[in-house]
């Protein structure tokens, strides 16, 4: 699914770099967690799987292709086999719900019908039958998590990246997104997770990528959280 | 393409970004007003140059009782005279196409008719105006030809090319026309620039959007086209005030005013509005989508 051979990412300002010599491969629907500190060199991993950065050296391989020879036009295709959630939910304040769950199908021109059909689909899936016509702001955090997580998986992509999906909601609400994340992934969805919660790792015994300044010091399969932190 | 889709979010831009949507309209609207205007005059010069041009080009304005050059010093034209010097016109053909006569009565009916609202007739009587021959030559150009041979001729009193005066008048036209084009060509640019910073405030007030649009893989278009028809639309309502006011003045100023006033004169006629028109929507909407597309280059790349 993901490929990553010798990527290195240095910026012009940055002491040291920040992503140095990655090398890994990621298969078809596995459930991988990304775990360091802050500034580790997470974050940009994950960007630069959606093409939204691009490597210094090395090559990145997302579903088969080479995002280096990429055009640019060919980008939008690929994002659209990629799920994404953010620590910030990034819904929009002015629609419900199921408006912000079906924006992202009417914005890469889903017929109405397939919106009508899929989204309380999704809706039922993330548990949140009965709130549809609500304004994110009058959601708890973990909901409107729910919501972001809806609107990542109603295209229905091979894979998911979420970049600390739990890191603004506390340890219970952390749980039902894990395994909110933990069902999608078993429907065969590949979920890449960026997170420096332990407890989570801890619990859900998945591979675990660890990052320590830019290098990549831990690959393990089922795996724990660790001490480097 | 989910038209419904693209509609709403052009709606909802219009009330989100009001007041600028309001500039663009109105500096649009203004714009392609004062091109259309300049436009119009031209149109009005190459309608007069048509209709004088193809009327009489010479006169050859005769002796009367009360005229002062050398060449009247015989008083009045003779009728012999009269006739030797319209003979002497004829035999310039081809330069020479057609010789009118027009006598001191159907001088003065003329000068009736068209000073017909104004209060001069009852200070001039028929003896007053000149006699003449209106002289229409296939070669406007060659008027010096006729001039050189006839003025001071005994019996001819003057001999005016009717070009002359006019060009002045058009002279005066064409240096309207250069002014309100000068105008417009500032105004029009002055679109762009808001059309630009316009498109700038729209996408920073849907940054949101457009930041979820391109993580979702919402192509290129899908993110720009709202911002473009939104231009667009600012554009066409623009034009529909600029062509308001365009039909504005050909109806109260050039129908109401100008032509009773001037009747010597045509104006210019609705089918040459309704190619204006035409002229006044293509370049406004042309320009505020080409300045929203630049700008969007800059601020929406993928």
């Amino acid at each position: 699914m993901i490929k990553l051979e010798g990527v290195s990412k240095t910026y012009a300002s940055g002491a040291h770099p920040a992503l140095q010599d990655i090398s890994l491969d990621i298969e078809k629907g596995e459930f991988v967690f990304l775990v360091g500190s802050s500034g580790s060199g997470k974050s940009t991993l994950l960007r630069m799987m959606l093409k939204e950065e691009r490597p210094t050296t090395g090559t990145i391989y997302v579903a088969g292709k080479d995002l280096n020879k990429l055009q640019s036009w060919k980008l939008p295709a690929l994002r659209r086999g990629i799920g994404t959630v953010f620590q910030d939910f990034r819904l929009l304040p002015n629609k419900t719900v199921e408006q912000n769950i079906a924006f992202a199908l009417e914005v890469i021109g889903r017929p109405r019908a397939h919106v009508k059909k899929v989204v309380p689909e999704v809706i039922e899936l993330v548990g949140l039958e009965g709130k549809e016509k609500r304004y994110p702001d009058e959601l708890a955090g973990g909901e409107q998590q729910r919501v972001a997580v809806a609107r990542a998986f109603v295209n229905r992509p091979p894979l998911l990246l979420a970049d600390e999906p739990t890191g603004n909601l506390d340890p219970t609400t952390a749980v039902g997104i894990m395994k909110l994340l933990d069902r999608i992934n078993r429907t065969g969805t590949t979920v890449v997770m960026a997170t420096h919660d332990s407890n989570i790792v801890d619990q859900m015994r998945k591979r675990v990528i660890q990052l320590h300044h830019g290098e990549m010091v831990r690959d393990q399969a089922r795996g724990v959280y660790g001490y480097l932190t | 393409m989910r038209m419904g889709f693209v509609a709403e979010e052009i709606r909802v831009g219009f009330r989100r970004n009001f007041t600028m949507t309001i500039a663009v309209i109105v500096t649009i609207a203004a714009s392609l007003a004062l091109f259309g205007a300049g436009l119009m005059v031209r149109a009005q010069v190459s309608t007069m140059k048509d209709y004088w041009y193809d009327k009489v080009q010479l006169s050859i304005f005769l002796c009367g009782d009360n005229s002062q050059v050398p060449s009247c010093s015989g008083g009045a034209v003779t009728p012999a005279q009269r006739t030797a010097i319209k003979a002497d016109l004829l035999a310039q053909a081809p330069l020479v196409e057609a010789v009118f006569y027009e006598s001191k009565k159907q001088a003065y009916q003329r000068f009736v008719k068209q000073f017909a609202n104004s209060a001069i007739v009852q200070n001039v009587s028929a003896s007053a105006l000149p006699e003449s021959f209106r002289v229409k030559l296939s070669d406007p150009s060659q008027y010096s030809v006729i001039q050189s041979q006839f003025a001071g001729r005994p019996g001819v009193e003057q001999v005016q090319d009717q070009r002359k005066l006019l060009d002045k008048f058009f002279k005066l036209l064409s240096g309207l026309q250069t002014v309100a084009l000068g105008i417009a060509l500032a105004m029009l640019l002055v679109t762009v620039l808001l059309v630009v910073n316009t498109m700038r405030v729209a996408a920073f007030s849907r940054r949101r959007e457009i930041g979820i649009m391109r993580l979702v893989g919402a192509s290129n278009w899908y993110v720009r086209l709202p911002f473009i028809a939104e231009a667009a639309v600012s554009a066409f309502f623009g034009a529909t005030l600029a062509g308001g006011v365009l039909v504005a003045i050909k109806h109260f100023g050039i129908d109401q005013r100008l032509a009773p006033e001037y009747q010597f004169t045509t104006f210019i006629g609705w089918n040459a509005l309704w190619q204006i028109i035409p002229v006044v929507y293509i370049v406004g909407i042309g320009i505020a989508v080409a300045s929203s597309a630049l700008s969007l280059r800059r601020y929406l790349r993928v």
